[in-house]
C-alpha cells in the first residue's frame, strides 16, 4: 500500500536516546496521590466518595456526568484525605481527591476473562467506558466516544498511533517493545467494537525495533498491518497519520470519523486490552521522565495522581541548572510552574530542560516574511499571517487565514528565525473570536 | 531553587536566527566584494565601506533617538549597506554612498516600521534616490583597473550603455569578439557598479545561499528565464528571435539583482507560486526598460515595482488548507 506523506513538517532533534533503552520500571508507590476529577476533554466527573472514606485500588471515585466524560478511579488503596481544588499541569485549579496510600495495594475485584474476544462488542464498549479510558497521547479524549460514531458515519479503519513523533518521549516505544501482543490484542478489540476489518499500526521509521517486534507479533493477523512511516514531526497528529497511512485527508474542522477512520494511541490500546480482559480501570500509565535536566532518565509505570516531584526524585532529581519542566513533549507539552502537580491519564512524559536547551520567549523579533513557516505547516496555513494578525489584534483576519484549522503543533514556531511565539499568538486569537 | 520558566509550547526551537541569515547573505557577497575591490581599487572599497558604516550608524542613531531596541547586531543594516555599496558606481564622490545609505535605512526601512515592515528593498530605494537626484554622478562609470592604486581611472561605458547607444555590433567590436565579451562579463572585467560585474563571483555566493536553503530557485530562475526569453525574442535588431540572451543575463545588475535583491524576504512574496510570478514580473519589467525605456538598465526599477505587488501576490496565492476541496 503506497504511503502518501503529508506535506510540510519538521525534523527536530529527537533526543530519544536519553531514555529509549530504559525498560519500563514501576515507580515506588507514592505516600499519597492527588487525583483530579477532570483528566479528560469533556465534562468533569462528580465525586462519589467522602473525606475519610477508605477506598480500594481501582474503585471508582468520580462518575461521569455526560456522554463526553469519563470516570476516574483510585490508583491506590487507602483513606481519602481531602477533596478540593488542586493545581494541575496545565496551571489550572481543578477539583481533585487526595488519597493516602495505605500500601496494601488492595484491589477491587479484578476478573480475568480469557475468552474476552468473544464478548459482544457492546459489552466490550461498556468495559472500556467503565474503565475510564481516554486517549493517552495527550489530548485525553474519552475513548468510548470515539468508539460510538453516529450511524451515518461508518468506520472502516482503525489506526494505532505508534508514531510518537514528539522528541524525547519513549513510553509508547517501550510499550511496543515490551507488550507487543497486548497492544495488538487492544487493536483487535477496538476493531471488533467498531466492526472494522482493517487495522494499522503506524510507527515512525526511526524506531525500527518497534516495527520489527510488532510485525512479528502480528504475523498471523492478516487484518492487522504494521506500517513504517517516514520520521517527520508531526507524523503522530491524527490527520497527518491518517493521510500517510490511508491517503485520506480529513476536511477542515471535520473529524477522523468523517473519513471513516478512528485513531487510538498505543498506550490507549494497551489500556483497552487490560480493561476488556481483566476489567482493569485506567489507574496507571507509562510516563517518560527525561531531558538533559534529569539525572537519570527513565520510563516509569506510574499511578495516576502521583506527583511529578515524586517521579523526579525517582530519577535522581533535577540537575542544578535546570530551568524548565514540561508535562508532555517539548513541541506541544505544558511548562509547569510547580513540581507538585499530579500525573494524569494524558501525561505522556516529563521533560526537564537546562538553560542550554531553552529559547527564551521574550527574545523575538519581527516577521521577516521568509516563508519558512508556510513551507512546513502541515495544515497548509500561513502561520506568519496568523501571527501578524494576532499581534495587531486583528483576530477576524486571522480567522480568514484558517486560525481554527491550526492544531498548534508548533512546527512554525520551531523553524521561525525570528523566534516568534506563533503558537501563543494563535491561542490568543482563538480565545478572542468565535470559530 | 530558582523558579521554573513557564512559556507556551513549543519548548524547542531551531538554531536558525534572523541574524544568522542576514550575516550569511552578507558573507555570500564576499566574493563579489573582493572582485569589486580588485577591479575598482581603493575607491570601490571606500564606497562600499561608507555605505555599510552609514547604514549601521543611521539605524543605531535612529533607534537610540526613538528609544527603540538597538538591532544593529541582526546584520540587516549591514547587509543593506553592503548591497547598496555593491550597486554604486566606483567613481561617485564619497557623499553619494552616505546619502544613499541614509535614505535606505531611515526613509525606506525605519520610517516604514523597521525590519519586516518595509515595502521596498531599502538598498534599491537608496540607489533609485541617488540616480534621480544625481543623474550625472551616478552614470559615470570607470573602467576596471585591476591595479590596486588610488587613481582616477579612465571613464567608459557599461556594456548595456554601449548596447543602448551604439548597438550590438559596436559592443562586439569593443570587446573584440563574442566569446571575449562573454568571458569578460563572466569574470567581471567591465565598467559597471562595484559588485555587479563579476558574474562568476556572484554565482559562487548564490550557490552558497541555495545550498544553505536561504534562497530557493523560484525567484532567481523565473527572473532569469523570463529575461532570457524576452531578450532572445525581442532583443535583436530588425528581426525576432535574434537577440543575445547571454549578454542580457550577464550584464548590468541582473545576477546581483536576481539572486540577492529580488530574493529579499521582506519585499518579495512568501509563497513559492507567488515567487515565480514575482520573478516573471521582474524579468518582464527589466527587459521592457532595457529595450524600450530611457535607461540602459532596468533591474532596479523592475524589482522596486514588483516589490509593490508582493503583498498583493501573497493575497492572491493563498495556500490550500489541509483537507480542503482542491479545485
Amino acid at each position: 500500500m503506497p504511503l502518501s506523506v503529508f506535506r510540510g513538517g519538521i525534523h527536530p532533534p529527537d533526543k530519544k536516546e536519553l531514555s529509549s533503552e530504559k525498560p519500563i520500571a514501576e515507580t515506588t508507590p507514592p505516600a499519597r496521590v492527588v487525583i483530579p476529577f477532570s483528566q479528560h476533554l469533556g465534562a468533569p466527573c462528580k465525586p462519589v466518595i467522602t473525606i475519610d472514606q477508605e477506598v480500594k485500588k481501582g474503585e471508582m471515585i468520580g462518575e461521569p456526568t455526560g456522554f463526553v466524560s469519563s470516570p476516574v478511579h483510585a490508583s491506590v488503596s487507602g483513606k481519602v484525605l481531602a477533596i478540593g481544588e488542586f493545581l494541575n499541569a496545565m496551571g489550572r485549579m481543578v477539583l481533585s481527591a487526595v488519597i493516602e496510600n495505605d500500601g496494601k495495594e488492595e484491589w477491587t475485584i479484578l476478573q480475568d476473562h480469557p475468552d474476552y474476544m468473544n464478548l459482544p462488542s457492546e459489552a466490550m464498549k461498556e468495559k472500556i467506558k467503565n474503565a475510564g479510558i481516554v486517549g493517552m497521547g495527550g489530548a485525553a479524549f474519552p475513548t468510548v466516544v470515539k468508539l460510538s460514531p453516529p450511524k451515518e458515519k461508518p468506520i472502516d479503519t482503525v489506526i494505532l498511533n505508534g508514531a510518537e513523533c514528539e522528541p524525547y518521549l519513549t513510553g509508547d516505544y517501550r510499550l511496543m517493545l515490551e507488550k507487543p501482543s497486548e497492544v495488538i490484542e487492544g487493536l483487535r478489540i477496538l476493531m471488533k467494537v467498531l466492526g472494522v476489518q482493517k487495522g494499522y499500526i503506524g510507527i515512525e521509521d526511526n524506531k525500527p525495533e518497534a516495527v520489527t517486534t510488532l510485525k512479528k507479533a502480528a504475523a498471523g493477523e492478516s487484518s492487522v498491518e504494521v506500517c513504517s512511516l517516514p520520521t517527520k514531526y508531526p507524523q503522530g497528529a491524527e490527520k497527518m497519520l491518517i493521510k500517510t497511512i490511508t491517503g485520506r485527508e480529513v476536511p477542515p474542522r471535520a473529524l477522523p470519523m468523517d473519513v471513516r477512520v478512528v485513531v487510538q494511541n498505543i498506550g490507549t490500546a494497551f489500556a483497552v486490552f487490560e480493561a476488556v480482559r481483566y476489567g482493569k480501570p485506567l489507574i496507571e500509565r507509562v510516563v517518560t521522565v527525561t531531558g538533559e535536566g534529569i539525572r537519570e532518565p527513565k520510563n516509569l509505570l506510574t499511578k495516576i495522581g502521583t506527583l511529578v516531584s515524586h517521579l523526579i526524585d525517582e530519577c535522581g532529581g533535577l540537575k542544578d541548572d535546570n530551568l524548565k519542566v514540561i508535562s508532555g513533549g517539548p513541541m506541544m507539552g505544558f511548562a509547569i510552574s510547580s513540581l507538585d502537580v499530579p500525573v494524569t491519564k494524558g501525561t505522556s512524559g516529563i521533560v526537564a530542560m537546562p538553560e542550554g536547551e531553552i529559547v527564551h520567549a521574550e527574545d523575538f523579533g519581527p516577521c521577516i516574511r521568509c516563508g519558512r513557516c508556510i513551507e512546513i505547516c502541515p495544515m497548509g496555513l500561513m502561520p506568519s499571517m496568523l501571527s501578524i494578525y494576532a499581534e495587531k489584534g486583528l483576530y477576524g483576519g486571522a480567522k480568514e487565514y484558517g486560525l481554527f484549522d491550526c492544531f498548534e503543533c508548533g512546527s512554525c514556531a520551531f523553524v521561525c528565525p525570528s523566534k516568534r511565539p506563533i503558537v501563543q499568538l494563535v491561542r490568543l486569537a482563538k480565545s478572542q473570536v468565535k470559530p | 531553587m530558582k523558579p521554573f520558566i513557564v512559556s507556551v509550547s513549543p519548548h524547542i526551537k531551531s538554531e536558525e536566527t534572523t541574524g544568522r541569515i542576514m550575516w550569511s547573505v552578507s558573507a555570500s557577497l564576499l566574493p563579489a566584494a573582493v572582485m569589486g575591490a580588485y577591479f575598482f581599487g581603493p575607491r570601490g572599497v571606500i564606497t562600499v565601506s561608507l555605505c555599510i558604516l552609514t547604514a549601521v550608524l543611521s539605524e543605531y542613531l535612529y533607534q537610540k533617538a526613538l528609544k527603540k531596541e538597538i538591532t544593529i547586531n541582526d546584520g540587516s543594516a549591514f547587509l543593506t549597506g553592503l548591497l547598496l555599496g555593491l550597486n554604486l558606481p566606483p567613481s561617485a564622490p564619497f557623499y553619494i554612498p552616505v546619502i544613499g545609505s541614509f535614505v535606505a535605512i531611515i526613509i525606506t526601512k525605519q520610517l516604514f516600521g523597521g525590519l519586516g515592515y518595509n515595502v521596498f528593498n531599502p538598498a534599491l530605494i537608496g540607489r533609485a534616490f541617488l540616480i534621480i537626484s544625481f543623474p550625472k554622478l551616478m552614470t559615470i562609470w570607470s573602467e576596471p583597473t585591476a591595479a590596486f592604486v588610488m587613481m582616477d581611472a579612465k571613464t567608459g561605458a557599461t556594456p548595456l550603455g554601449i548596447l543602448k547607444e551604439e548597438g550590438y555590433a559596436r559592443l562586439i567590436e569593443v570587446f573584440g569578439d563574442q566569446m571575449n565579451l562573454y568571458s569578460q562579463l563572466l569574470v567581471g572585467y567591465r565598467a559597471g557598479s562595484i559588485g555587479e560585474t563579476s558574474v562568476i563571483a556572484l554565482l559562487i555566493g548564490a550557490a552558497f545561499l541555495m545550498y544553505k536553503k536561504y534562497i530557493t530557485w523560484h525567484i532567481p530562475f523565473s527572473y532569469l528565464a523570463t529575461t532570457a526569453v524576452i531578450a532572445w525574442i525581442f532583443g535583436g535588431k530588425g528581426a525576432f528571435f535574434t537577440g543575445d540572451p547571454l549578454l542580457h543575463l550577464m550584464s548590468g545588475g541582473m545576477v546581483l539583482g536576481a539572486f540577492f535583491m529580488a530574493t529579499d524576504y521582506v519585499t518579495s512574496p512568501s509563497l513559492k507560486s507567488g515567487q515565480i510570478l514575482f520573478g516573471i514580473g521582474c524579468g518582464f519589467l527589466t527587459m521592457l526598460i532595457r529595450l524600450k525605456g530611457g535607461y540602459p538598465e532596468g533591474v532596479m526599477f523592475a524589482i522596486l515595482i514588483m516589490n509593490c505587488f508582493a503583498p498583493l501576490i501573497d493575497r492572491g496565492f493563498k495556500t490550500t488548507f489541509f483537507g480542503a476541496q482542491k479545485k
